[in-house]
């Protein structure tokens, strides 16, 4: 498995919105902001979680997905594949 | 009140292509059994996905009587849809020699189009997704009838002769409810007197259980197929995919009486709203659905004490039976609880386009043998879901009037209220 | 019956970014057929396309939702924002459930599907994204649409190849008699072009196969050898006559005053058929038809049933009829919606469009061709007709106002 960094996150989160006429701000602190703050709906997530999971070559479970509520979130659940 | 309008759009035949049974009477020994078609995919290798469960049609188009070059022309779903006009239109006992051409329609409803054709045409001129620049020398002379859905209504057109209006109604998942609406329409406003209407879908392929993956809609337990598909069930997990066709021959009911025709149906009342709010995603409220309801049933001038049975949309996914359970309550208010509501797909699956069209066919003959189909592995119940379900087994009561409703991406929510056929004058 | 008039026009065609771009390309003869540049084209025998200039989706289309559609959808709601802004109309100030969409579509979100279809295909069914179940199917436009600018009525698709446009046109046109609707946007862009979409149009025999732009698309002519194919479309923002008069809407550039549709199989007769049962629905006949804006496939075959049936109906060189899609290829889904909006145009600036490259008419067909200049001309009625493939067969009526 190639490893997988907070960058590898914006980049993915940058380009399932698209969000450059409103971009997120992705230099402050947004790790722990909910994705719905952040403008990304259910589907956007689900897209999220689809190229995560391109990036890491594992099927994400639904229970998993639907605990990725937060950037945060998704980087502790690769982490955690990443040492299993 | 159908006595508003001049001109009122009556069933006089049907054919139907489901999973666990072709034509009309293995459907509905199959409905009123409450036995379930859904199992593990065959069509293709499901090794890989996330959900390997599917309904699928045991379906053989030789057998059905469609010819070699038929069979090479049409895509899978088009193959069911011809089928199933066929036997809609012996079911009518319309000879279409009698009829002008101009004067009969086709409104085939349609959500994916020729999905499995198109997908092995993709995977041959890009040699397996190899390359974007595909080859075009190994396309096969059909393959734009698999780009485009439209051929779907082309081949029920040339097959019965239709020289009128010819289209392709597609909204997705209520596309089979919308393309019933459509035909009515054109009855209504004098544009046809005849319209070969219906839906279908033959969406089992690789690349729609990729989507259905990807948006984690379809159910992820692969381990008891037949119980797949558990509409209002507390322990519902999403759709099953499904496959098929139903097709009816709508009349103007002088038309029909003209020739002596029994009236299978009235098409009494359609309306359509959209929520306008997500392409997947549902409000909780139920309203838009709500809404259709509401101006369906004012269109039929019918009173929700008229309702005998509601064919619900019962997709099985959390977010969809709760949207629908609210939308009822709205529309129904007191009466939500008394009128019993199934989910057929709890049997036969979702076959998206076409789902909406083999409803309609359910409803009928839930009306002509005043039985309700029951929703199959309903077992748990769940709070959010506390209307009566119909659970597993028919229930046998007076139907007259059914409401079916169905809802879909892009935020479609279409309603339409049928009555039973009257009989023809002696 | 109440008039239903049209208010706003959004245009993108290979001709004209925007509705004053296109007309004034189009009056001035300037065609947007060229080499295609989305891909390199050169291995296929179709190597010419129209493709919208200078249209940049990431600045007419919000990033998140640009992210989950085609470009089909990108064009189709630029369009869309652009008709609104044209009629002056903030679907804000309608209600909810008085606004409706219905659009047509011929094949999907082609370039959206083919790029799923590859990573299915090499490298498993994991790496198909969330976003190819909403962008690919049929609805995705309309369903946008109606999301984006909280449309709650009555919203339809309808599909019927390249007649499917003027379908969608008819249909909202009921949508606002039947269901009472203030306002509808209707219409329809396609963008089939990318390589698996050319591959598969390639196969109708229809794609013209030259490669000189000026010789490639010449319907009615001598040398016809097939179409070009391209993309964009228009959308039309369509208003109950009465309503639109009532909130002061700028312009009300027409009414869409007729529509019939039919199926050929291939008789001779269907065409003439729905011509003349467009004109009825209008309360019109042949003689008040000042223009008509043809099919104009390039096929010789399908040319020759088209002029047949205008001369049966108008007489030998009876009405001027004119072919501005040479200058654009042909646009599916949209081809008919652009038609009404030249047709709409034509009537706003009383000049008819040219029909470009076609120097050599067949001359048994006694159509009377606008060639090569705008000709100005009193047009108040203009007859719009589509053909889709496999048998399909459309015509509109659009009228000037009283």
């Amino acid at each position: 498995m190639s490893t997988f960094t907070l960058e590898n996150l914006k980049e993915i989160m940058q380009s399932c919105a698209d969000q450059d006429s409103n971009p997120v701000d992705l230099s402050r602190n947004f790790l722990d902001v909910p994705f719905k703050e952040l403008d990304f709906d259910s589907l956007a997530v689900l897209e999220i979680a689809t190229r995560v999971q391109q990036e890491i070559g594992v099927r994400i479970s639904d229970d998993a997905v639907a605990e990725m509520t937060t950037p945060q979130a998704v980087l502790d659940y690769v982490n955690r594949e990443s040492v299993a | 009140m159908s006595g508003r309008r001049a001109r009122i759009p009556v069933v006089t035949g049907m054919g139907v292509v489901a999973p666990g049974g072709l034509g009309i009477g293995p459907f509905w020994d199959l409905m009123s059994n409450g036995r379930t078609a859904t199992r593990r995919v065959t069509l293709f290798d499901p090794e890989g996905f996330r959900c390997q469960v599917a309904a699928e049609c045991d379906f053989d188009p030789v057998a059905l009587g469609l010819t070699p070059q038929e069979v090479r022309r049409m895509d899978r779903v088009a193959q069911m849809a011809v089928v199933a006009s066929r036997e809609a239109l012996a079911d009518s006992g319309l000879v279409l020699d009698d009829v002008p051409p101009d004067r009969v329609a086709v409104a085939i409803g349609n959500a994916v189009g020729n999905t499995i054709m198109m997908e092995q045409e993709y995977a041959v001129v890009s040699d397996g997704g190899r390359k974007w620049l595909t080859d075009w020398e190994y396309a096969v002379p059909y393959s734009y009838n698999y780009m485009v859905p439209s051929s779907l209504a082309a081949e029920i057109a040339v097959g019965v002769g239709a020289e009128g209006p010819v289209s392709v109604v597609s909204t997705g998942c209520t596309s089979g409810l919308d393309a019933v609406g459509y035909a009515a329409r054109l009855i209504e406003e004098g544009s046809a007197d005849v319209v070969v209407c219906g839906a279908a879908d033959a969406p089992i392929s690789p690349i729609t259980m990729a989507c259905f993956d990807a948006l984690r809609a379809t159910t992820p337990n692969n381990s008891d197929p037949g119980h797949a598909c558990r509409p209002f069930d507390r322990q519902r997990d999403g759709i099953v995919l499904g496959e098929g066709a139903a097709v009816f021959v709508m009349e103007e009911r002088e038309h029909a009486r003209r020739r002596m025709a029994a009236e299978r149906a009235v098409l009494l009342g359609y309306a359509g709203r959209a929520n306008a709010y997500h392409m997947t995603g549902l409000k909780e409220d139920g309203r838009e659905l709500s809404v259709a309801i509401d101006t369906a049933l004012a269109d039929a001038g019918v009173d929700v004490s008229q309702v005998d049975y509601i064919n619900a949309h019962g997709s099985g996914t959390r977010q969809n039976d709760r949207h629908e359970t609210a939308a009822v309550k709205r529309s129904f208010r007191h009466r939500a609880r008394e009128v019993p509501m199934s989910s057929v797909k709890s049997m036969i699956g979702h076959s998206l386009g076409a789902i909406g069209a083999i409803e309609v066919a359910a409803s009928i003959l839930a009306i002509e043998h005043d039985l309700v189909p029951p929703t199959a592995n309903l077992e748990h119940a769940d709070p959010e879901c506390d209307l009566d379900y119909v659970p597993n087994t028919a229930r046998e009561t007076p139907v007259d009037v059914v409401l079916s409703v169905g809802s879909g991406f892009g935020g479609f929510q279409t309603a339409v209220v049928l009555g039973a056929g009257e009989a023809v004058p002696a | 019956m109440s008039r239903v008039v049209v208010t706003g026009l959004g245009v993108l065609a290979p001709n004209g970014n925007g509705t004053d771009d296109y007309w004034s390309n189009t009056l001035a003869g300037k065609s947007g057929i060229a080499p295609i540049s989305l891909y390199d084209a050169s291995r296929y025998p179709c190597t010419l396309a129209g493709e919208v200039p200078g249209f940049d989706a990431e600045v007419r289309v919000p990033g998140k939702l640009r992210a989950q559609t085609d470009h089909m959808t990108h064009l189709a709601l630029a369009a869309t924002e652009a008709a609104l802004a044209d009629a002056q109309a903030d679907p804000a100030a309608f209600g909810e459930y008085e606004m409706g969409v219905v659009t047509a579509n011929s094949s999907g979100g082609t370039v959206f599907g083919q790029r799923e279809l590859e990573k299915l295909w090499s490298k498993g069914p994991e790496h198909v994204g969330a976003y190819m179940a909403v962008a690919w199917f049929y609805a995705a436009t309309t369903g946008q649409i109606s999301i984006r600018h909280k449309m709650r009525g009555p919203c339809g698709v309808l599909v019927a190849e390249q007649a499917g446009g003027l379908d969608a046109i008819g249909h909202a046109v009921r949508q606002v008699r039947r269901e009472g609707l203030r306002l509808i946007v209707t219409g329809g862009t396609d963008a089939s072009l990318s390589p698996a979409g050319l591959t598969a149009q390639l196969t109708t025999g229809l794609l013209s196969h030259r490669s000189d732009p000026h010789r490639a698309y010449l319907p009615f002519d001598r040398a016809a050898a097939g179409y070009v194919p391209g993309q964009g479309g228009a959308v039309l923002l369509l208003e109950d006559y009465g309503s639109a008069v009532k909130r002061g809407a700028p312009r009300l550039y027409g009414e869409i005053a007729g529509y019939a549709a039919g199926f050929d199989p291939g008789s001779r007769h269907v065409l003439p058929r729905v011509i003349v049962k467009a004109l009825t629905a209008a309360g019109a006949g042949p003689d008040d038809v000042d223009v008509v804006f043809a099919d104009a496939l390039g096929d010789f075959a399908a040319d020759r049933q088209e002029a047949r049936a205008l001369r049966e109906l108008f007489g030998p060189r009876g009405v001027p009829v004119t072919a501005p899609k040479t200058m654009t290829g042909r646009l599916y889904a949209g081809g008919g919606p652009l038609d009404v909006a030249s047709a709409l145009l034509a009537i706003r600036d009383q000049v008819i469009p040219p029909t470009v490259n076609v120097a050599d008419p067949v001359p048994g067909d006694e159509l009377d061709l606008v060639l090569g200049e705008p000709r100005p001309a009193p047009v108040r009625t203009a007859l719009v007709v589509a053909r889709g493939f496999g048998g399909f067969c459309t015509a509109i009526v659009v009228r000037a106002l009283p």
